[in-house]
């Protein structure tokens, strides 16, 4: 009788067991293939956004660009936008479009000189500065290079999944 | 007939009909009211969910190149396509409101109390879920406001203090939204989610049956965990009714009553208009959430910014803790909401909170209002040389986005229909270059005699 209890303690014990071991190891390939972006990070990139000369000293426009690797059925989320200031001969400056506060997309008011965040009332200066609402910190920027009288752009992640962003 | 009877009887014996399932139909219950309906109402409004839901996915393409022309084509050309996802769309409406009306319920009758925890913990479970269904469900739009939605949620999410950026890089899949941020959310809302609600849904349904539906309370009669099981076999045998039908013909009535509602809305207004396909190229959007979004939405314009780290990272943990650690902080006890004020307290306060916020979202006075469109007429008609320029640079600099004039314009500063009186010249110059408080400073967009003809034209506003 003892023997036939500790044999089914054994048989029981070796089915949880084995239930368990299968169940990890299945999880093995999920897991690692749900968390694939984080594992390959995209590898960034210069972005050619248009000529110097498209731009006007003291101007903010408007320009999108490619990301570094979309996938194919991607649309319209391969581009991203952000707004690009020229601010002297050579100086440029480029401003992520997702505001600090919550990542609502900001809309350049030319004429207010204005950057104005529809969700929550969060509005930033021409340099980025916050000029009033809730925003915690001025707009993200992008690197900004000339290459051959080109302008171009150093791909980055979203600025709102970035802790340093800003 | 015999031949009927026949079948009926072997099948009665292969499937256990009138041995196994019949007496769970017709298990004795209490006699229960009408607050008892929002339950199977839930139920219901989450199978016509699933069906409607599969017979979207039939044709919906979960791609960002083609989820715009594949909802096209449901709402436009195909049969009744248009119905199907109104009744998907004001269906998550009704479910959402069936199982908040539902916990409110079960929260104030006492109804969580021993031994029915668990009960509770799966509805509470279930009822994350239904809001996590609601959330990407409208995300599946993939219209600019999903697509904002979606920026917005990875905007929280990377607050969480040191798994925020991976935390948040795992829901937008990637290091932006993109190809691989829309077929995340499908497969979570139509696999992930609806399987673990299957699954929550049998262990409710059990539960009801093991602890059977709690009877209506009565003031002056509390819980107690050494006697509640045998005063409940009592007064089930004192004056049990079957469940079917004796109370269930309630259920389905209402369950009735509610369907023919959302089936209404479906036909008339219909779905909600498909906005612009998502495009992060076209900046000027106005994203907003569906409703049942928006008082977080107000909430989370209206904290002061101090606190919102903390509010953000910290009202869902603590709601997730509340909901789940409810049962055990009050196990036992009374059950009437007469006798438990902060209880009825809690849910009046949060049902007056949700609808009030709901409203001040929808409102969104501290945005502003950049389609204020120009001054009237009564206010500009007899204005000539500097106010009249002023004006215009009223209308040009967008203060009229931020500040109303005689009724229209935004609601984000104060009214200046009478600012003249108000305030003097040197105070207007100053507000105006230097801004204050919330506006910006209109230095570096002014010249002076611009500044000038602005604040000529304040001045007269009395």
């Amino acid at each position: 009788m003892d023997e036939l209890a500790t044999r089914r303690r054994f048989l029981s014990r070796l089915s949880i067991g084995l239930s368990v071991l299968a169940g990890a190891v299945m999880s093995v390939p999920i897991v690692a293939y749900l968390l694939s972006p984080l594992i390959h990070p995209v590898r960034n990139v210069w972005r050619d956004v248009g000529w110097v000369d498209d731009f006007k000293v003291g101007d903010t426009a408007q320009v999108a660009f490619q990301e570094p690797s979309p996938l194919p059925w991607a649309g319209q989320t391969a581009k991203t936008a952000m707004w690009l200031r020229r601010t002297g001969e050579t100086g440029f400056t480029a401003f992520a479009v997702t505001c600090t506060h919550l990542g609502c997309p900001v809309s350049w008011q030319a004429q207010a000189r204005l950057f104005l965040c529809p969700c929550h009332g969060g509005v930033y200066y021409a340099d980025g500065r916050v000029a009033a609402g809730p925003p915690p910190r001025p707009l993200p920027q992008y690197d900004v290079r000339i290459q051959g009288g080109r302008v171009e752009i150093m791909t980055q992640p979203l600025a709102v999944v970035r802790k340093e962003a800003g | 007939m015999r031949l009927l009877r026949q079948a009926y009887r072997w099948l009665d014996d292969r499937l256990g009909i009138s041995s196994t399932i019949l007496p769970i139909v017709e298990h004795p219950v209490p006699r229960t009211n009408w607050w008892y309906v929002f339950g199977s109402a839930t139920l219901v409004a989450f199978v016509v969910q699933v069906i409607t839901g599969v017979a979207l996915a039939f044709s919906y393409v979960p791609a960002p190149n083609s989820a715009a022309d594949s909802l096209q084509f449901i709402t436009h050309e195909a049969v009744l396509g248009s119905v199907v996802r109104g009744i998907h769309y004001w269906g998550a409406s009704a479910m959402v409101v069936l199982i908040a009306i539902h916990m409110a319920r079960t929260f104030l009758m006492g109804s969580y109390k021993f031994p029915r925890e668990l009960n509770w913990l799966s509805g509470a479970l279930l009822f994350i879920l239904t809001l996590g269904m609601a959330f990407s469900g409208q995300l599946l739009r993939w219209d600019q406001d999903a697509y904002w939605a979606v920026v917005v949620a990875a905007a929280q999410a990377a607050r969480v203090p040191l798994i925020g950026e991976v935390f948040a890089q795992i829901l937008v899949a990637g290091q932006t939204v993109g190809g691989a941020t829309l077929t995340r959310f499908y497969a979570t809302h139509v696999f992930l989610f609806p399987a673990l609600m299957f699954m929550l849904i049998g262990v409710h349904l059990y539960l009801v049956i093991r602890h059977g539906i709690s009877e209506p309370p009565q003031p002056g009669d509390p819980v107690d965990r050494a006697s509640y099981r045998q005063r409940y076999a009592d007064l089930l045998r004192r004056e049990g009714i079957p469940f079917w039908p004796d109370a269930a013909w309630k259920d389905v009535v209402f369950a009735l009553a509610v369907g023919s509602i959302v089936l209404l809305l479906s036909i008339v207004p219909g779905p909600p208009e498909l906005g612009k396909p998502a495009d992060p190229t076209i900046v000027p959007a106005d994203p907003r959430p569906d409703w049942y979004f928006l008082w977080y939405f107000a909430l989370l314009a209206l904290l002061p910014a101090s606190v919102e780290d903390w509010f953000i990272v910290g009202f869902p943990l603590l709601m997730g803790l509340f909901l789940l650690a409810l049962p055990f902080l009050a196990p036992s006890g009374e059950r009437s909401a007469e006798r438990r004020p902060w209880a009825t307290a809690i849910v009046g306060l949060s049902g007056l909170a949700v609808v009030v916020l709901v409203w001040e979202g929808h409102m969104a006075p501290w945005s502003p209002a950049l389609d204020a469109g120009p001054l009237p007429e009564t206010v500009t008609g007899h204005l000539t040389g500097d106010t009249a320029t002023g004006a215009q640079l009223f209308d040009a600099k967008g203060c009229h986005a931020c500040h109303a004039i005689a009724g229209g314009g935004g609601q984000r500063g104060p009214d200046l229909t009478e600012v003249g009186s108000r305030l003097s010249r040197d105070q207007l110059v100053s507000r105006t270059l230097n801004g204050g408080r919330n506006m910006p400073a209109y230095g570096a967009a002014l010249q002076p005699d611009e500044t000038n003809a602005l604040v000529a034209f304040l001045e007269q506003l009395r």
